[in-house]
C-alpha cells in the first residue's frame, strides 16, 4: 500500500463498529437456527400462559356437570363458550386447564432455576475463590449430596413436606405473591412453593460445582491479580471480575436446567408427590389421564406435548447459548 | 509522607533479605514435601526516579521478586520498605493505602484486562476502589490517562477484545498510572509484543517516567531492552542476585561469569565483528534443590574449589558495583 493510500484512509473510515460482548453473543446466537426457533416457541408459550385469564374460556376448577369427555370443539349450550379440547373425566375444560397448568409448570421451573443458580453462584464462588478448608467442606458436602439417588429422595422429602403443613412455615406474603402469580389461592400455592424449594434444594449442587470450576480458573488470571494490586477487596474481585466472567457456563446451565425442572416437576406430579389435583400442572394432568388413555389416547398427548416441546426447546436454546458464549471463540 | 531529601536521590524502595519459598505438597494428606526456592535472600534498593533493570533467564525468580515486593504473593521472610514503610508487615487496611503508591504492569496484555469491562472502566477501577473523586471526575482522569498513552477518547467505551496487544499494554499502563503511584513494577511489559511495538511502549514508559517522576523496577530477559531503559541493572540467577551495577559499568565491565555469558549472547548487528562467545553448558539446576555453595558453580567456566563449598557474599567490589562471586572477589 502506498503512502498516499494510507493517508486517504481517515480514522473514522477504519474504526470498526463498536460492539459490546452482549451484542456479539446475540449476533452469534441468531445464527443458530434451531435455537432461534426454540426461542420463538418458548416466547409464544410464555405469552399464552401469561395471558391465561384472557385466553382460557373456562376457569381452572370450573366443572360442567354431566359433561365428561366431551369431544373437541363442543359448545357450551348455556354460555356459548367452546371446549376447544373437550373436557376431562370430571367435566373440566381441558384446554383452559392446560394453559393454567403451563403457567404453574413454567413458573415453578423458572423460580427453581433462579434460586438454584443463585445459591450455586454464591456457594461456588466462595468455594473456588477462598479454597482451603472452606472449599473442602463445601465441595465434599456437594459431592455427598450428589451421590444420593435424586428421585427417591425428592419423593420422600416432597411427600413429607406436602403432608405436614407445620414442618416448614412459609411466610404468608410469599404465599400471597405466589398465589397472585399462579392465579391460585395462597393455600393452593403452598404446594408450588414447596416444590420450588425441593427442586432448587437439589438443583444448586451442580451449579455450585460448575461455578467453582470456573472461578478456580479465573482466579489465576492476570486481571484478577491486577485488581488485587489496585487494592480491590475479595468481595469486589468476586463481584466485578469473577461473576461476570463466569456467567457464560451458568447461563447455559440455567437454560438446560429449565428443561430439567419442567420434566422434574412433571415427574413428581405424575407420581403423585408434587402439586396435586385440583391444581393443574402438566405432570398431574398426564397422571390423571393415564387411566383413560387406552380409550382416549389424546388425553395424555395434550399435556405431554408441551412438556416435550419445552424440554426440547430449552435444550436447543442451551446449545445455542453454549455456542454463542464459547470462550474459545474470540470475543 | 516523609519529605524527600533535597538534591539527593534517596532510596524509594529498599528490599532486605527477601525470601520466597513455594511449598510442594504431595501425598494424600498434602504434606509439604519440599520447597521451590524461588527467591533466596535478595537485597537491593531502587532510588527515586530511576529505572532498575532486572534480568535473568526464565524461572530465575525475577517475576516472583516483583510480585513479592507488591505483596501480590506473601513473601516467606524479609522486608520491603517503600517510602520507609515495611510493606511485608502491613495489615489489610494500610496495605490498601500503600497500594496507591505502587503499581504493576503485567507481562501478558491479553490476560491482564477484564474482558467484561470497557477499558475506561478498567482504568477507573483503582480510583473507585480508593474512593477518589466522584464518577465524572474519575471518568475524566481515565480519559486523560488514555490520552497520555496515545489512545483516543472514544476508545474508553470499547472492550479489550477490540484492541491489539500493543494497545492493550498501553491500557495496562494507563490503569497503573491512574492512581498516580510513585513506584511501578514492570513485569516484562514488552516481551509479549512485536519488536516494532516494543520500542513504542518503551518510549511511552520513558516519557511517563519523565513527566510523573516515576520509579521503575523493570523486569526483563532481553538485554538490549534493559540496556535501553535502565539506569542500573541487576542480574539474577536461580533465585539469587549475582550482580548489580550502573548500566554502563555493567555492560562495559561485567564481573560475574554469568553476566559475562549473558553479555556475549547479545547479538551485534555487524557481521564483521567477531567476539568470543561464552556458551554455558547444561541446564539451570532445579530450584527445588539448588547446588551447594555458589548456585552457578556447576555451569561456571572459571569455578574454583571454594565455589562448590561456600556461598559467595553479595559484595560491593567497586563503587556501586555489587557482585556475588568468589573469583571476582579474588581478582579485585
Amino acid at each position: 500500500m502506498s503512502a498516499a493510500q494510507v493517508a486517504s484512509l481517515s480514522p473514522e473510515a477504519v474504526t470498526i463498529e463498536e460492539r459490546s460482548p452482549f451484542q456479539i453473543v446475540m449476533r452469534r446466537f441468531q445464527r443458530h437456527r434451531l435455537a432461534m426457533i426454540s426461542l420463538v416457541i418458548m416466547l409464544a408459550m410464555f405469552t399464552i400462559t401469561l395471558l391465561a385469564p384472557y385466553i382460557a374460556p373456562f376457569k381452572i376448577q370450573e366443572l360442567s356437570v354431566n359433561k365428561y369427555f366431551v369431544p373437541w370443539g363442543t359448545v357450551d349450550a348455556e354460555t356459548g363458550r367452546v371446549h376447544h379440547m373437550g373436557t376431562d373425566h370430571i367435566g373440566r375444560d381441558y384446554f383452559s386447564r392446560l394453559i393454567y397448568a403451563g403457567r404453574i409448570s413454567l413458573t415453578v421451573a423458572i423460580l427453581s432455576v433462579l434460586i438454584s443458580e443463585t445459591i450455586g453462584i454464591v456457594v461456588g464462588a466462595i468455594s473456588g475463590f477462598f479454597g482451603g478448608w472452606i472449599d473442602t467442606i463445601l465441595m465434599r458436602f456437594v459431592e455427598f449430596m450428589l451421590t444420593i439417588p435424586q428421585l427417591p429422595l425428592l419423593l420422600i422429602i416432597s411427600s413429607m413436606l406436602l403432608r405436614n403443613e407445620e414442618l416448614i412455615a412459609i411466610p404468608e406474603p410469599v404465599l400471597k405473591v405466589m398465589g397472585d402469580i399462579l392465579l391460585l389461592s395462597p393455600r393452593d400455592s403452598r404446594n408450588a412453593v414447596l416444590i420450588v424449594l425441593v427442586l432448587a434444594g437439589f438443583g444448586w449442587l451442580s451449579a455450585a460445582q460448575l461455578m467453582r470450576g470456573t472461578v478456580l480458573s479465573l482466579r489465576e488470571q492476570t486481571f484478577v491479580e491486577a485488581s488485587r494490586s489496585l487494592g480491590a477487596s475479595n468481595f469486589r474481585i468476586i463481584i466485578r471480575d469473577m461473576i461476570p466472567n463466569a456467567m457464560a457456563p451458568i447461563i447455559v446451565d440455567a437454560s438446560l436446567g429449565l428443561a430439567g425442572y419442567i420434566v422434574g416437576e412433571a415427574a413428581l406430579a405424575f407420581l403423585g408427590f408434587g402439586i396435586t389435583d385440583p391444581v393443574p400442572t402438566w405432570g398431574n394432568m398426564l397422571a390423571a389421564s393415564q387411566q383413560f388413555m387406552l380409550d382416549r389416547p389424546w388425553l395424555p398427548l395434550v399435556p405431554g406435548l408441551p412438556i416435550f416441546l419445552c424440554s426440547l426447546a430449552f435444550n436447543y436454546i442451551g446449545d445455542g447459548l453454549r455456542d454463542a458464549l464459547d470462550p474459545r471463540l474470540k470475543l | 509522607m516523609p519529605m524527600n531529601p533535597p538534591n539527593e536521590k534517596y532510596d524509594l524502595v529498599v528490599v532486605k533479605d527477601l525470601v520466597k519459598y513455594f511449598p510442594i505438597r504431595a501425598g494424600v494428606l498434602l504434606r509439604v514435601k519440599a520447597h521451590v526456592q524461588a527467591v533466596d535472600k535478595i537485597s537491593f534498593s531502587v532510588k527515586e526516579g530511576e529505572t532498575l533493570g532486572m534480568v535473568g533467564e526464565s524461572g530465575c525468580g525475577k517475576t516472583t521478586v516483583g510480585r513479592a515486593i507488591l505483596r501480590l504473593i506473601e513473601p516467606t521472610s524479609g522486608s520491603v520498605f517503600i517510602n520507609g514503610e515495611d510493606i511485608v508487615q502491613m495489615r489489610a487496611q494500610s496495605l490498601k493505602q500503600a497500594r496507591r503508591n505502587m503499581q504493576m504492569i503485567f507481562q501478558d496484555p491479553y490476560a491482564s484486562l477484564n474482558p467484561r469491562l470497557p477499558i475506561g472502566e478498567s482504568v477507573m477501577e483503582g480510583l473507585h476502589i480508593h474512593g477518589i473523586g466522584h464518577p465524572k471526575e474519575r471518568w475524566d482522569i481515565a480519559i486523560n490517562m488514555l490520552r497520555k498513552v496515545g489512545l483516543e477518547d472514544y476508545h474508553a467505551r470499547r472492550y479489550p477484545h477490540e484492541f491489539s496487544g500493543g494497545q492493550r499494554q498501553r491500557i495496562g499502563i494507563a490503569r497503573a498510572l491512574a492512581l498516580q503511584p510513585k513506584f511501578i513494577v514492570c513485569d516484562e511489559p514488552v516481551s509479549a509484543l512485536d519488536v516494532s511495538i516494543q520500542s513504542q511502549v518503551l518510549n511511552i514508559l520513558k516519557d511517563l517516567q519523565a513527566e510523573f517522576g516515576l520509579t521503575y523496577l523493570f523486569i526483563a530477559h532481553n538485554m538490549s531492552v534493559v540496556e535501553h531503559i535502565s539506569d542500573r541493572v541487576a542480574v539474577m540467577y536461580l533465585g539469587k542476585m549475582v550482580e548489580l551495577a550502573e548500566r554502563e559499568e555493567l555492560f562495559r565491565n561485567p564481573l560475574h561469569p554469568y553476566t559475562k555469558a549473558l553479555m556475549s549472547a547479545i547479538p551485534i548487528p555487524d557481521p564483521t565483528v567477531k567476539r568470543e562467545r561464552i556458551i554455558l553448558k547444561g541446564d539451570v539446576p532445579s530450584p527445588l534443590n539448588p547446588p551447594k555453595g555458589c548456585r552457578f558453580h556447576p555451569r561456571c567456566p572459571v569455578a574454583i574449589d571454594i565455589c562448590s563449598q561456600e556461598e559467595p557474599e553479595f559484595k560491593e567490589l567497586a563503587p556501586g558495583h555489587f557482585v556475588a562471586c568468589w573469583v571476582a572477589e579474588r581478582n579485585s
